[in-house]
């Protein structure tokens, strides 16, 4: 085990955000994310990238932005206080359609809530936090090793639709410490924003093809040779605004679809001891690490129970969770707030199965032992 | 079976207490080829809080890092105890700074306990209130064994900046010699003798002195 290495949650996204090329970061420090800048602030000039604090949340991820816009690989961290400050940044970033990673390190709430304590009470606002019909990519990592993978694949993500890509970490996993073993450099992939190949005279910031929904836009070394415009208003193929109706609306529906049509490739979930189960558990982030023990458990008391966990949560596994409706009669939903992925869930199964929630906003994790006496309960 | 312990080491916010964790944690992956996990709790008021850090170790991936059948809890603040005392299975080893701490009769039945003016040691006879922590991790690995001592050392030379070593490593020792004292004490307890661990201690070490002996 010699490279082993010893690291925390938050650690790992800051580290991972380098491999996967980021060279900005600009935030302002938030418990329980803020060892994601105190680490960046130090290995950011050490690879020729760029730290910035800001004076507050707002500017934080506008920064990011401008970064992304000027052909960085970006990224921002925060906590749900200060993701609601952030929503107005993050609305523009889905309107100019610039690549972004931004870290929610959930905690409880609402408002200022519980600085220091786990919750996983964002799945909502992470989806629906800002303004106007958008989609929006978010993952869930459940495991140390996934808060590294699971960065590296949203930066590729982010480049790849054009699109802010949010992290859903939680208080729990950004302060777990232990020992993992990363994956060599060989074994990632990592993803470049797909460059223009037209003169730059010519160039079309929303240029788009039948068959390519995402526009080419300048990394950093193509940058300073291309000029063009963004706005946060319905724009058209230049960049410049357009009240068009037809434009418009062919516009905001490229802009999920690009997404949408896509979801084979972004999706990502866990199947766990799935097959010969009887009673499905949904659970995501750490808290289905909980699950995970409470299914061992039950199945050491002959309980046939399995998990099916998104690691990908938005957009949400509508297919894959429809089908878990067809298969299983009882499925219980165990999330870190009062209800949240639970509708998501609700709308997908359309009745088919008798859904239960293992739901609690107090601050502390879910036990094991609550969520196995749910699995005993149901399976009486 | 396989090995597994859950650790907790419980005080207020300022103690270092999450940094006796950390060192029980990493001494266990890096030189142990254990798997561990440290997680710590603690609110926002940062110095004066309720704080605990969470140990895991065992053979096997540790899927919950959260701990929920404690073999062995600090204490060096009762609000802070009292909070998180819940999880002590019972038998469990329960390490109190007992200057801080009280713990009901009925408790001291239930769980093995061992107390000690761990603060007030750091403060005046090793020297340095700061050391407390690193004496309560000497005096918890020669309790529970749960770590190899040397091991220990290794971690804390290459954690603990040089012009503060000489002093952590004696606060080290002297809670190993303090927790040999305590153990004795207990065996001679029980076999109805009263030799008290502070002697004991002077016998083995003239240069540790306690102030007194430990409530009995």
């Amino acid at each position: 085990m010699a490279d082993v290495q010893i690291m925390n949650g938050n650690q790992l996204i800051a580290e991972a955000a380098l491999v996967a090329g980021c060279r900005f970061y600009a935030g302002y420090p938030i418990t329980p994310s803020s060892e994601i800048p105190e680490l960046l602030a130090r290995r950011m000039p050490e690879v020729g990238g760029i730290f910035m604090q800001l004076e507050d949340e707002i500017a934080s991820i506008v920064a990011a932005a401008a970064a992304s816009y000027a052909g960085y690989k970006s990224m921002t961290a925060s906590s749900g206080p200060g993701i609601s400050l952030k929503q107005e940044g993050i609305g523009m970033a889905c309107m100019m359609e610039l690549p972004l990673v931004i870290v929610d390190v959930m905690r409880g709430g609402p408002s200022t809530g519980l600085p220091t304590r786990a919750s996983q009470s964002d799945y909502m606002q992470t989806r629906w936090g800002t303004h106007g019909d958008h989609m929006i990519i978010a993952v869930a990592p459940g495991t140390l090793l996934e808060c590294y993978t699971e960065t590296i694949r949203a930066f590729n993500m982010a480049e790849r639709y054009r699109t802010p890509v949010i992290i859903l970490s939680d208080a729990t996993l950004a302060h777990l410490s232990s020992g993992v073993t990363l994956p060599p450099r060989s074994a990632l992939e990592i993803v470049e924003r797909q460059q223009p190949t037209v003169d730059p005279a010519n160039y079309r910031p929303y240029e788009t093809s039948p068959t390519n929904p995402v526009p080419p836009l300048p990394n950093r070394e193509n940058f300073p040779r291309y000029r063009f415009h963004m706005t946060g208003l319905n724009k058209d193929a230049t960049g410049f605004p357009t009240e068009n109706p037809a434009s418009v609306q062919a516009d905001e529906n490229r802009m999920i679809n690009k997404i949408m049509d896509y979801t084979g490739a972004i999706e990502s979930f866990e199947h766990y001891q799935l097959d010969d189960a009887q009673v499905a558990v949904i659970a995501y982030g750490s808290n289905a690490n909980a699950a995970r023990v409470a299914i061992k458990e039950a199945r050491s008391q002959g309980l046939k129970v399995g998990m099916f966990r998104p690691i990908t949560v938005w957009p949400f596994p509508f297919q894959q969770v429809m089908e878990l409706g067809r298969k299983f009669k009882h499925i219980i939903v165990s999330e870190l707030n009062l209800g949240q992925m639970i509708h998501e869930v609700q709308r997908a199964l359309q009745g088919r199965s008798e859904l239960h929630g293992v739901l609690q906003a107090a601050g502390t994790p879910i036990r094991p032992q609550q969520i196995l006496q749910k699995i005993r309960e149901v399976s009486a | 079976m396989a090995f597994r312990c859950e650790l907790r080491f419980a005080g207020v916010g300022g103690q270092g207490n999450m940094l006796a964790g950390t060192i029980i944690a990493e001494t266990a992956i890096l030189h142990e080829h254990r798997f561990a996990t440290q997680v710590p709790t603690y609110t926002s008021q940062v110095r004066g809080g309720p704080t605990k850090a969470d140990v895991i170790i065992s053979d096997n991936h540790i899927e919950f890092p959260e701990a929920t059948h404690l073999d062995f809890m600090l204490a060096l603040d009762q609000r802070t105890y009292d909070m998180y005392k819940g999880d002590l299975k019972n038998h469990a080893l329960v390490l109190i700074d007992d200057n801080l701490v009280r713990i009901s009769a009925r408790e001291r039945d239930l769980w093995d306990v061992y107390g000690f003016p761990i603060i007030r040691t750091a403060k005046y006879e090793v020297g340095n209130v700061l050391t407390a922590n690193i004496l309560a991790v000497g005096m918890t690995v020669e309790l529970t064994r749960v770590v190899d001592k040397e091991h220990v050392r290794k971690i804390l030379q290459s954690r603990i900046r040089p012009a503060l070593l000489e002093v952590n490593m004696k606060a080290f020792d002297m809670g190993i010699q303090a927790a040999r004292a305590l153990q004795l004490q207990k065996i001679n307890q029980r076999a109805g003798t009263t030799l008290l661990a502070g002697q004991f201690v002077q016998a083995q070490d003239s240069s540790f002195v306690r102030e007194s002996a430990p409530p009995t």
